[in-house]
């Protein structure tokens, strides 16, 4: 109760909630809203939006709909930056604990790796292995929890290093716990609040790296997503605006909403660090 | 000075050796034959061809030999040929580089520039209606997809206005020379170093407003108040200089998120950087020039955390001491 209080204090992370929920309901309820396909011809190629109630935003060069289109983007969108966020915090989790807890040798080894992962142009990247392992969903959210997983070493390592030298740690180590149920059980939960707040800020930049990839042609062939849309309607910019200005805003939008969830769950979990500097 | 230059660049150059491995092993991870990867779809059918690769990447010899071959290739800047535009893969990137770097020089100067000012001018003025603009504006370009954005200003300003340029690097065909040339490529230049330096432009701004508003409350601020120093001078000489140290960190740790972001706005203005290369390359499957792309674009990206980390211990004396 408490947490929500202080959450909802957070103008902007309510009205992006709210805004979160509504495309969530729209990812879900898009089987039942829009029951064919969103790559059939509906109408003529072309129909600018708002000239025809039944396809409100227009149709694109092949007479696809694209308010349809955005219905099945916004399911893309959020799977993709969930499960490829989940992927980096299964990579970045294990290698800030390990590297914080034991220190030395194998501190000094996994931060050398973490340092090569954030020094290489991680959007490149992400381009390179997409490419040579052939685009598919399964390569995508792979890449992007390839290339977004540093930030996440290096925080828990941080958090952890500060926790170690706590007294109810070494009283665990004292006690003859098991390395592993000590990080498991004694520090792993206490550093939980930051890595949810940027875990909520990393699915808004694993959306926004998924809508640049398949604006590159990188997406997956059979799915149908904002940036792929934008990306088939940069070629003809100049007859058709709509085609590429509502996949943006529904880009736009949800990150944006993403964002301010971020900020929100920082003034309702960290509330000392929040307060600072207000 | 001089030890921590050196060790600095053995560090990059270990960061180089490692990225050239990977290529390596992106190459050999790939699905099909390596050689086939090499060269793109452009040998795929023509079986004698692929055999002469085969022979010319020492594909028949072991693994280790065949990485110290690929590592010395790639070291003396050999980054094999692109069968697909018929031209070595180095020559091609060096004569796309300089646009590159024209347009990332250009959009990290605005945006350092224009998002530290912004920066400033909210934290001076913190809860004000200025504040709450800019500090918007910010939330939304640090949401907006650069390519979007880019395309965006095409319609509005190049389609519709007809105010600027809003494709390619300078006018086709026009012949200009000298001041006219340059002043021709800076137009050109406009919408996409804006564009792509907007994203940067939000997140310098939202750190120097952090930034300067944590300084301004350490003790040293108060002394420099209650000496009656005019709030100008404290503003800028006392506040300001020691808020631009973490952005000056920053600002290294982004160079290798402006090079990702020049393959969007280039791809967009058709701007003729190695961005731009990179879509062409995988438009045509060409991964020994994807990969060629990838190691520049991260020695870049090296070059540039060096140069920040030099200038951050110019800017701050402390640091050498430590």
């Amino acid at each position: 109760m408490e947490f929500w209080k202080r959450f909802s204090r957070h103008r902007g992370a309510v009205i992006g909630l709210v805004f979160l929920l509504l495309i969530v309901a729209i990812a879900v309820l898009t089987p039942m809203l829009f029951p064919s396909s969103p790559w059939r011809m509906v109408q003529r190629p072309f129909l600018p939006p708002f000239t025809m109630d039944r396809f409100p935003l227009g149709t694109d060069a092949l007479g696809r709909d694209v308010l349809a289109g955005l219905a099945y983007g916004a399911q893309v969108s959020l799977i993709i930056g969930l499960i490829s966020t989940a992927a980096a915090l299964l990579i970045g989790i294990p290698i800030g604990l390990i590297a914080g807890y034991f220190g030395g040798l194998v501190d000094d080894v996994l931060m050398r790796f973490t340092e090569f992962f954030q020094t290489v142009p991680s959007f490149a990247l992400a381009i390179v292995l997409v490419a040579i392992f052939q685009p598919s969903i399964v390569s995508i959210i792979a890449a992007i929890g390839i290339v977004s997983w540093p930030p996440v070493a290096r925080l828990v390592r941080a958090e952890v290093l500060s926790l170690r030298s706590r007294e109810y740690v070494e009283a665990a180590i004292l006690s003859g716990q098991t390395n592993t149920t000590i990080i498991l059980r004694q520090i792993l939960p206490n550093t939980l609040s930051p890595i949810i707040v940027l875990a909520s800020l990393m699915v808004a930049t694993a959306i926004l790296l998924e809508s640049s990839l398949s604006f590159m042609g990188l997406g997956d062939p059979n799915l149908m997503s904002w940036g792929y849309m934008i990306g088939a309607a940069r070629t003809v910019i100049r007859q058709a605006w709509w085609l590429s200005f509502f996949p943006g805003v529904a880009i736009l939008l949800t990150v944006l909403a993403l964002n301010l969830i971020g900020e929100g769950l920082n003034d309702a979990l960290n509330p000392r660090l929040s307060r600072k500097g207000k | 000075m001089i030890g921590f230059i050196l060790a600095r660049l053995g560090k990059s150059a270990a960061i180089l050796v490692a990225i050239v491995a990977l290529n390596f092993l992106l190459i050999h991870a790939a699905p099909g034959d390596p050689a086939a990867v090499m060269a793109g779809e452009a040998g795929a059918s023509d079986e004698k061809f692929l055999a002469q690769l085969r022979t010319q990447f020492g594909l028949d010899k072991s693994l280790p030999e065949q990485m110290a071959l690929y590592m010395k290739g790639v070291l003396t800047l050999d980054l094999g040929y692109s069968y697909r535009q018929q031209m070595p893969v180095a020559d091609l990137i060096f004569s796309r580089l300089p646009a590159t770097l024209l347009l990332t020089f250009s959009a990290f100067a605005i945006s350092l520039v224009l998002g530290t000012l912004a920066g400033v001018l909210a934290s001076a003025r913190v809860g004000s209606w200025a504040d709450t603009l800019i500090s918007t504006a910010a939330l939304i370009f640090y949401a907006t997809p650069l390519f979007w954005v880019a395309l965006m200003a095409v319609i509005l300003f190049s389609v519709t206005l007809d105010w600027l340029p809003g494709f390619g690097y300078e006018t086709v065909g026009a012949g200009y020379t000298g001041l006219r040339r340059v002043l021709d490529i800076a137009e050109h230049l406009i919408l996409p170093a804006l564009t792509l330096g907007l994203f940067f432009m939000a997140v310098y701004m939202r750190m120097t407003r952090a930034s300067m508003l944590e300084v301004r409350g350490l003790d040293f601020v108060k002394t420099a108040r209650a000496k009656g120093l005019a709030p100008r001078t404290i503003l800028w000489r006392h506040v300001f200089r020691n808020a631009m140290l973490p952005i000056v960190t920053l600002a290294g740790l982004q160079a290798g998120q402006l090079v990702g972001g020049a393959v969007l706005t280039e791809t967009v203005f058709a701007w003729p950087g190695i961005g731009r290369l990179m879509f062409e390359a995988l438009a045509q499957r060409d991964y020994n020039l994807l990969l060629g792309i990838f190691f520049i674009s991260a020695a870049m990206v090296l070059l540039f955390n060096l140069i920040t980390d030099v200038a951050y211990r110019v800017v701050d004396p402390r640091i050498r001491a430590s």
